[in-house]
């Protein structure tokens, strides 16, 4: 992975700057010993590191601003870091760079059930803000199979979604919303508390910009009120094209499942070695989860049933009771870890129209075979969300970049199809190269425009989203 | 899209904003011309129409998808939905009402107004439902962000940046939306009688409750929740919220035709149709919506209606002097809320300002925005705030 050449004046600069941050910071906020910042060189995309200049811990929005009012002056990059569990390298460091971690930020400032919202410190757990607030019924309903891990911070940067957001969308449908800091340590309270705010959509673009417009320390976000209860049905087919017109015909029905989830062959075999979900031997498998009174979910399970039986399914199993549900969704979420325990392995994001599905799955098939690489289709199917898992071996000389070559391919082919680059995890650094297959020069100009206008100076999370060289004119300006 | 019916038409328009940006001219985008009266009037010399961006360029029931031309007209796109047994969630209000107005409301313009209505408590906002734009800015350029896909985290969201940005940073040419199944059924449980704070409690009990309230809604003495979905749903949610009420009072049922014309009128402010004065729109958190409105009362003649489980105010009050702008302006801010006049005369327009004024950061970072994207303020300029 390329990145930019650290800058020697920062570099040599170091200890100064160090005795800055520590003069403005409580007591142990700076980490800046070798051995020390090596934990923070890379975040879940292990294959990329590089440990930055120094890691700054505040425990307060003031204390963010004076750290950056400090940064900027210094000219010295900042890469804000939630929980650290990017899957696209959205908080690589560079070697002149200091992270700014919000994890010591992360109290609950305020609950309001009667208006239903909670405020938090951004370095707080995504299911720790459930956590808060499910005493009186309500939960946060954006869900990243990360969640027991990955901050709100992040949550916000990369407008994470989750399994359920076919029904209660992501990040940036349920943020009402934040305090952020600016580059220069402005606070700005953008948002507010109602549903929607004055001005231009500012938090919208904030949202999703992987902490590249500004450091956002404290949230509102919205809480719903639990539904009575949910049950999921599971369904084999015997071919994936056939699944795939399942899931259409159960959306156009009305039936508006809280997820949909698909698995193929392969991600169906490597969970039932590893899990013993009891999964039927079947090409395609979908787990069509719905929620409601226990009369309700019956009468929705009865709908799903109807509409399944016109295209022959293998096997319908219907969840009777909670441990039947746990069952149903024990291979699924053993998944990821299943394909862990076989092998390296890739996990891609990108999105495509429900009906670009089955010419997906077969390309994608017919890749595999070219790249001589396995892969394993597991999915997010009632938006599209797809996440090809594409197995690899590590050790072995020149397989990371032959499974980085297959993948740039299948991403490309999302955005043939009419989708794109990535649905939930971010650009990164590890998709950064390719949005030009998705945007035009005019497109990206357009959002790099944007960031002209939050970060002038173009030091927030050097390196990401956008490819170096497009952007590589506007940072030896700044 | 490629191939789409409005192609040619986006590149002429194109060729116009690029002609009137080197000229220094400026232009006010107009769609229907449905809502030419809300906001500041534009300082512009000429009109630049979208109505040659006509036409529904895809529509993929199956994928809940609708990719349509900002000129097409609004009644055009919500028909085709309708003959799949679909809608925009977001409920778009028609403002002809309120407003006097006529002419055929815009996508283009539900677009960029962030145009939503009662469903907005459960479906989201119009900017919620949006997956991609396609703008033309302010030097004659065209811009893609977004797409057509449900989950799409590549990149800034400019789609959302556009969403309620009334045109001063680039004229929409094509909007693609979530779309969803229209519900077998609806119903809404209607109290009546209930004083401001009391229905808002109300409102708040059922927002509270696990039954997927999509609307809530108080005024005219009538405390509105509807509950939408299949009809054996909607026979267990309608009677469980009518006991839910029981602490305020006997609840009644509407449902069907009856129900969904309750909501028009929620929609569209109908109560406030042909009565005169200026008409405020104030955003607040929904507790404290009952007591701005008591608190103004205590200083004026106002009347008011409440949407979103009161957080939405509709305020009505005499045009007099600055149509009540200071008063209720400080009475908004003291409770983190904010107002925005939707009816009123050009000369008051033009003399209050219609949106709420921005805190310096922000406004200094919106003006920034601003140039960024339209460098001499040819589009619409004035119409928002800033």
């Amino acid at each position: 992975m390329q990145m930019p050449e650290p800058e020697a004046r920062i570099l040599s600069r170091k200890a100064e700057i160090v005795a800055r941050l520590e003069a403005a910071l409580s007591p142990g906020a700076v980490i800046h010993a070798e051995e020390e910042v090596r934990v923070y060189e890379c975040d879940a995309l292990t294959a990329y590191r590089c440990p930055p200049l120094a890691v700054i811990l505040p425990s307060s929005t003031a204390e963010v601003a004076a750290a950056l009012r400090i940064l900027h002056e210094e000219r010295v990059p900042v890469v804000p870091r939630g929980s650290g569990t990017s899957l696209a390298g959205g908080a690589l460091p560079t070697a002149d760079s200091v992270i700014l971690g919000v994890a010591r930020m992360n109290r609950v400032l305020e609950t309001d059930y009667e208006n239903r919202f909670i405020r938090v410190e951004t370095g707080r757990t995504n299911l720790s803000v459930t956590g808060a607030v499910e005493a009186e019924g309500f939960f946060y309903a954006p869900d990243p199979s990360s969640q027991l891990a990955c901050a709100i911070a992040g949550n916000i940067a990369m407008n994470s979604g989750g399994a359920h957001c076919l029904k209660y969308g992501v990040t940036t449908n349920n943020l009402l919303g934040v305090t952020m800091v600016t580059m220069e340590g402005e606070v700005l309270e953008i948002g507010g508390h109602a549903l929607d705010a004055p001005g231009l959509d500012l938090l919208g673009v904030i949202c999703g910009s992987e902490g590249q417009l500004g450091v956002v320390t404290e949230a509102t976000l919205r809480i719903l009120a639990k539904p009575e209860g949910a049950r999921p049905i599971l369904l084999g087919f015997d071919e994936n094209e056939v699944a795939g017109a399942c899931v259409s015909d159960i959306i156009r029905a009305g039936v508006l499942p809280v997820a949909i989830e698909f698995m193929d062959r392969p991600c169906i075999r490597a969970c039932e070695d590893f899990a013993h979900a009891g999964y039927p031997d079947v090409e395609a498998l979908l787990i069509v989860e719905v929620e409601g009174s226990e009369a309700e979910i019956d009468d929705q399970l009865a709908k799903i049933r109807e509409i399944a039986a016109r295209h022959s399914p293998r096997e319908m199993r219907e969840s009777r009771s909670a441990e039947e549900s746990a069952a149903i969704w024990k291979g699924r979420k053993a998944a990821f870890g299943a394909m862990g325990q076989i092998n390296d392995y890739m996990c891609l994001d990108g999105t495509i129209p429900v009906s670009a599905l089955p010419l997906v799955l077969r390309r994608i098939g017919e890749m595999s075979r070219d790249f001589g690489l396995d892969v394993a289709n597991v999915f997010h199917a009632g938006d599209g969300n797809m996440h090809p898992l594409i197995l690899f071996d590590a050790n072995k000389p020149g397989d990371l970049e032959l499974c980085e070559a297959f993948g740039a391919e299948i991403l490309k082919l999302c955005v043939e199809v009419g989708g794109c680059l990535t649905g939930e995890h971010g650009v990164g650094v590890e998709k950064r190269d390719l949005m030009e297959h998705q945007y035009s020069a005019a497109d990206l100009e357009a959002q790099l425009r944007v960031k002209d206008a939050f970060d002038p100076r173009w030091l927030l999370n050097p390196a990401k989203v956008f490819p170096l060289h497009v952007t590589a004119g506007r940072r030896m300006a700044a | 899209m490629k191939d789409a019916p409005y192609a040619a038409a986006e590149s002429a328009l194109a060729g116009e904003i690029a002609a009137a940006h080197e000229a220094g001219e400026p232009v006010e985008i107009v769609g229907g011309g449905t809502r030419r009266a809300l906001g500041r009037p534009v300082q512009a010399a000429r009109a630049v129409s979208t109505a040659s961006l006509s036409g529904i360029a895809l529509h993929e029931p199956g994928a809940l998808t609708l990719v349509a031309g900002a000129g097409t007209p609004l009644a055009e796109v919500e028909a085709a939905l309708a003959r799949e047994g679909q809608r925009l969630a977001f409920e778009p209000m028609d403002h002809r009402g309120l407003l006097g107005s006529s002419g055929e409301p815009t996508l283009g313009a539900v677009a960029a107004m962030n145009n939503s209505g009662p469903r907005r408590i459960q479906a989201g906002a119009a900017r919620d439902a949006m997956l991609g734009v396609r703008l033309i800015d302010g030097r004659g350029e065209v811009v893609s962000n977004g797409g057509r896909v449900m989950k799409n985290v590549t990149g800034y969201d400019l789609v959302k940046l556009m969403a309620g940005s009334w045109g001063t940073l680039g004229l929409l040419t094509e909007i693609a939306f979530k779309v969803l199944p229209i519900p077998e059924a609806e119903a809404t449980v209607m109290l009546t009688g209930l004083d401001d704070a009391r229905a808002v409690e109300a409102l708040s009990a059922a927002l509270g409750s696990p039954y997927d309230v999509t609307g809530a809604a108080h005024g005219e003495g009538r405390t509105l929740v509807r509950v939408e979905g299949f009809a054996a749903q909607i026979a267990h949610r309608g009677p469980a919220l009518a006991r839910l009420f029981s602490p305020f009072g006997k609840a009644e049922i509407v449902s069907g035709e009856a129900s969904a014309a309750l909501w028009r009128g929620v929609r569209d402010v109908e109560a406030f149709h042909g009565r005169e004065g200026a008409v405020w729109r104030v955003s607040v958190k929904p507790s404290e919506g009952p007591r701005l409105v008591s608190a103004l009362k205590a200083q004026g003649a106002f009347a008011a209606l409440y949407d979103w489980g009161g957080g939405l105010v509709w305020l009505l009050t005499a045009e007099e002097g600055d149509a009540g702008a200071a008063l209720i302006r400080a009475e908004t801010r003291a409770r983190g809320g904010h107002a925005t006049l939707v009816r009123g005369s050009a000369a008051t327009r033009a003399a209050v300002e219609p949106f709420e004024p921005a805190a310096p950061g922000i406004a200094a970072l919106e003006a920034r925005l601003r140039a960024a994207f339209d460098p001499k303020s040819i589009l619409n300029p004035g119409r928002m705030r800033g």
